[in-house]
C-alpha cells in the first residue's frame, strides 16, 4: 500500500513538472502560434543552470556557487529566457519555418554541449551531488517527496493562474491577434515580431522553471535527460489536451504521461523477452501515432480552446453583435490552428 | 587540409542531394518537412534489401567492380530503392499530409512531419534492428593519392561523388529543359496562375514527392556506402539538410546544391579546430549565422 502511494506521489510529481512545461508551450504555440521544436533546450538549460548555481563545488570545474534554492531556480529561469532571446532575435521576424528549424537546432546544440563540455556541464556523466533543499531537515524520504509534490503543485497553480490572467489581459488578446492575422495586427500599429519574441521568451522561462524543478527532484541532470523525445512528448500532451486551453494542457499532460508510463509498464510486464530491447522503439511509435492521429482526427484536442474576442465584448455586446465576431474567429481558427 | 576539402565536398554532395528534395517540398507544399531525412533512411534500407535479393538470385552481380567494394547488385538495388522511396513519399502524402493540407495550416503539417519521422524511423528500427549495418563487409582499401599534402581517397568515394554530381546535373536539366520542369517551377512561383495555365496541381505535388524521394534515396545509399546504415541516420542528417536549404535560400535548387557543399565543407573544416563531439551542433551554428547575416540565404527571396 505504502509502495503504491509513494509511487503515485512520484508519478504526480513528474506529471506536474511536465504540465508546467506544457503550459509554457501552450503560451507559445496555443496562444501565439509560435512553433517551438526545441522545448527540451529550454527545459535543459533551466535544469543545468539550477544544478550549477545551487550545487556544490566541482573540483577544477565550473560551478559550486551554492546559492540558496529559490535564487538558483530564478537563475535557471533567466538562463532559459536568455537562450530564447538569442534564438528569438534571429527568427521571430522571419517565416515561421525558420523558427521551427532554429528551435529544433538549438535543442541539438544544447544536448551536444551538455554531452561534451565537461568543464561546464560535467559531460556524459552529468552533474551529481546536488543537495535538495531542506532534505536533511525533513529526513524521512516519503515525507520529503510528499512535501516536494506540494511545492511543484504550488508552482503549477501559480503558473496556471498567472497564464490565465495573462491570456485574458489585453496582452493575451494581442497574442491571439498576432496568431490569427499578423497583417491585421500590424495595421493596428502592433509589432508582431516583438509580440512573438515576448511570448517566446516568457514561454521559455516557464520551461526553464519546469526543468529546474525536474533537476531538483532527481538531484541530478545529465545529457540523457535532454533527449529529443521529451520535446515530442510535450507536444503530444499539448495537442491531445487542446492547444490554446490551459486546462486542456494540464489534462493532456496527465493523459499522455499516463499512457507513456502505462505502456512502458505493460511492455515490460507482457512483451516477450526478445521484444524487450524494442520497448522504447514501440513507445516512440506510440508518441508519433498520438501526434499524427490527434492532428488528423481531433485537431483541437480533448478540451478545445474557448474562442472569445475578449471578456468584455462577450458581456457587454448584444448577442447579435458578438456572434459574428466569434464565428469569424472560429473559421480562421479551424483553418490555421491545430 | 586538402583531405578536409575532399571529405567536405564528398559529404557536401550527398547533403546537396537530400537538400534539393527538401527545399523543393518546402517551396511547393509550403511546410518544413522534418520527415524528409527519413526518406534517406528508407532509401538506404530498401537498397540493402534489394542488394541482398540480387546477390542471392544472381551471385555474379555480387562481385566488386574493379577496385570498388560497390557491386552491380548494389547499383541495381539503388535504382529500385529510388522507386520504393518515391512511392513511400507519395503514400505518406496521401495518408497524412494531403488530408492535413486541406484542413489545417502549414505549422500543423510541421508538427505532423515530426510525428511521421518518429513513426518511420522506429518502424525501420523494428524491421531491421537498432544496430548499424554496411552494404558489404569487404574492406575497400584507400589509395594514397598524394603524401604531401596528404590525401587518402577510397575508390568508392570517387564513384559516390560522380554519382551525386550526375544526379544533380540530371535534375538541373529536368527543371530547365523539360515541360515537367517548367510546370514544377511555375507552381512553385505562383500556384493559382500555374493552374489557370493548365498545370495540374495534384500531378505537380506528386512529381515533387517523386523527385524528392528519388534524390533522397540516392543520398541515403551514397551516404551509407561512404559510412554505414543505421535507423537513426535520418535523424542525424536532418539538421544538416535544413542548414543546406537555409544557406542556399528556401526554394532554390541551385541554392540547395551550393548550401549542401557549404555545410559539408564547414563541418569537415570545423573538425580541424574543434573536438569531434561538437559536430552535431555545427549545422545549427550555420543556420543561426545565416539567419543573422543573410536571412533569406544565398538565392532565396523574402516571402
Amino acid at each position: 500500500m505504502i509502495g503504491l502511494v509513494s509511487y503515485l506521489v512520484f508519478f504526480f510529481t513528474i506529471t506536474t513538472i511536465l504540465a508546467i512545461a506544457v503550459l509554457g508551450l501552450n503560451l507559445q504555440w496555443g496562444h501565439t502560434g509560435i512553433f517551438n521544436g526545441g522545448v527540451v533546450a529550454f527545459f535543459g538549460t533551466g535544469a543545468y543552470a539550477v544544478i550549477l548555481l545551487g550545487g556544490p563545488e566541482r573540483a577544477g570545474e565550473f560551478g559550486g556557487f551554492d546559492l540558496i534554492w529559490p535564487l538558483a531556480m530564478l537563475g535557471g529561469m533567466i538562463a532559459a529566457g536568455l537562450l530564447a532571446l538569442i534564438v528569438g532575435l534571429a527568427t521571430t521576424r522571419l517565416r515561421h519555418d525558420y523558427l521551427a528549424i532554429a528551435t529544433f537546432g538549438v535543442a541539438i546544440a544544447v544536448e551536444t554541449v551538455a554531452r561534451n563540455a565537461e568543464y561546464w556541464t560535467g559531460g556524459a556523466k552529468g552533474l551529481r551531488g546536488f543537495q535538495r533543499p531542506l532534505e536533511a531537515a525533513i529526513g524521512d524520504p516519503f515525507l520529503y517527496n510528499l512535501g516536494f509534490l506540494s511545492v511543484v503543485i504550488l508552482c503549477l497553480v501559480l503558473v496556471f493562474i498567472a497564464l490565465e490572467r495573462l491570456v485574458r489581459s489585453p496582452f493575451g488578446r494581442l497574442l491571439r491577434a498576432v496568431r490569427e492575422d499578423e497583417t491585421a495586427a500590424r495595421a493596428l500599429g502592433k509589432s508582431p515580431s516583438r509580440v512573438r519574441l515576448q511570448s517566446f521568451v516568457i514561454g521559455a522561462v516557464i520551461m526553464g522553471l519546469s526543468g529546474g524543478l525536474y533537476a531538483t527532484f532527481y538531484a541530478y541532470i545529465g545529457p540523457q535527460d535532454l533527449a529529443p523525445i521529451l520535446t515530442f512528448q510535450i507536444w503530444a500532451m499539448l495537442i491531445v489536451g487542446g492547444a490554446g486551453n490551459n486546462r486542456g494542457a494540464v489534462l493532456g499532460t496527465l493523459v499522455v504521461w499516463g499512457g507513456w508510463v502505462g505502456s512502458g509498464w505493460a511492455l515490460t510486464a507482457f512483451a516477450p523477452q526478445s521484444m524487450q530491447l524494442y520497448a522504447g522503439t514501440l513507445q516512440y511509435i506510440l508518441i508519433g501515432l498520438i501526434i499524427v492521429g490527434t492532428l488528423m482526427l481531433r485537431p483541437r484536442g480533448l478540451l478545445p480552446e474557448i474562442l472569445t474576442v475578449s471578456a468584455r465584448a462577450a458581456q457587454g455586446a448584444t448577442p447579435s453583435e458578438s456572434r459574428p465576431a466569434m464565428r469569424t474567429g472560429q473559421t480562421t481558427k479551424g483553418e490555421k490552428v491545430t | 587540409m586538402i583531405q578536409a576539402l575532399f571529405d567536405g565536398v564528398l559529404v557536401g554532395s550527398v547533403l546537396s542531394l537530400g537538400a534539393i528534395g527538401l527545399t523543393l517540398v518546402m517551396h511547393i507544399l509550403r511546410f518544413a518537412n522534418f520527415s524528409h531525412a527519413e526518406l534517406l533512411t528508407i532509401g538506404a534500407y530498401a537498397a540493402l534489401t534489394f542488394d541482398a535479393f540480387f546477390s542471392v538470385l544472381a551471385p555474379p552481380l555480387a562481385a566488386g567492380i574493379g577496385p570498388l567494394s560497390m557491386t552491380l547488385a548494389l547499383i541495381a538495388a539503388m535504382v529500385l530503392a529510388m522507386g520504393v522511396t518515391a512511392l513511400s513519399a507519395i503514400v505518406i502524402d496521401r495518408l497524412i499530409f494531403r488530408r492535413l493540407r486541406q484542413q489545417a495550416g502549414p505549422l500543423t503539417m510541421v508538427f505532423a512531419s515530426f510525428g511521421v519521422a518518429l513513426i518511420v524511423r522506429n518502424l525501420i528500427s523494428l524491421g531491421f534492428g537498432l544496430h548499424t549495418q554496411r552494404y558489404t563487409d569487404e574492406i575497400a582499401f584507400a589509395v594514397v593519392v598524394s603524401t604531401d599534402p596528404f590525401l587518402l581517397v577510397k575508390p568508392d568515394q570517387v564513384v559516390v561523388l560522380v554519382l551525386a554530381l550526375s544526379a544533380m546535373a540530371a535534375l538541373y536539366l529536368l527543371l530547365t529543359r523539360t515541360t515537367l520542369g517548367f510546370a514544377l517551377r511555375a507552381v512553385a512561383e505562383n500556384p493559382e496562375l500555374a493552374q489557370v495555365n493548365g498545370v495540374s496541381l495534384p500531378a505537380t505535388v506528386r512529381l515533387t514527392w517523386i523527385i524528392g524521394g528519388v534524390l533522397a534515396a540516392a543520398a541515403g545509399v551514397l551516404f551509407a556506402i561512404d559510412s554505414q546504415l543505421s535507423p537513426v541516420m535520418g535523424r542525424d542528417l536532418v539538421l544538416s539538410l535544413f542548414a543546406a536549404a537555409i544557406v542556399g535560400g528556401l526554394g532554390s535548387v541551385t541554392g540547395a546544391m551550393l548550401g549542401g557543399m557549404i555545410v559539408g565543407l564547414a563541418s569537415s573544416f570545423a573538425l580541424l579546430v574543434m573536438p569531434a563531439g561538437y559536430k552535431p551542433a555545427i549545422p545549427f551554428l550555420i543556420i543561426l549565422a545565416t539567419l543573422y547575416i543573410r536571412p533569406h540565404g544565398l538565392f532565396g527571396e523574402a516571402r
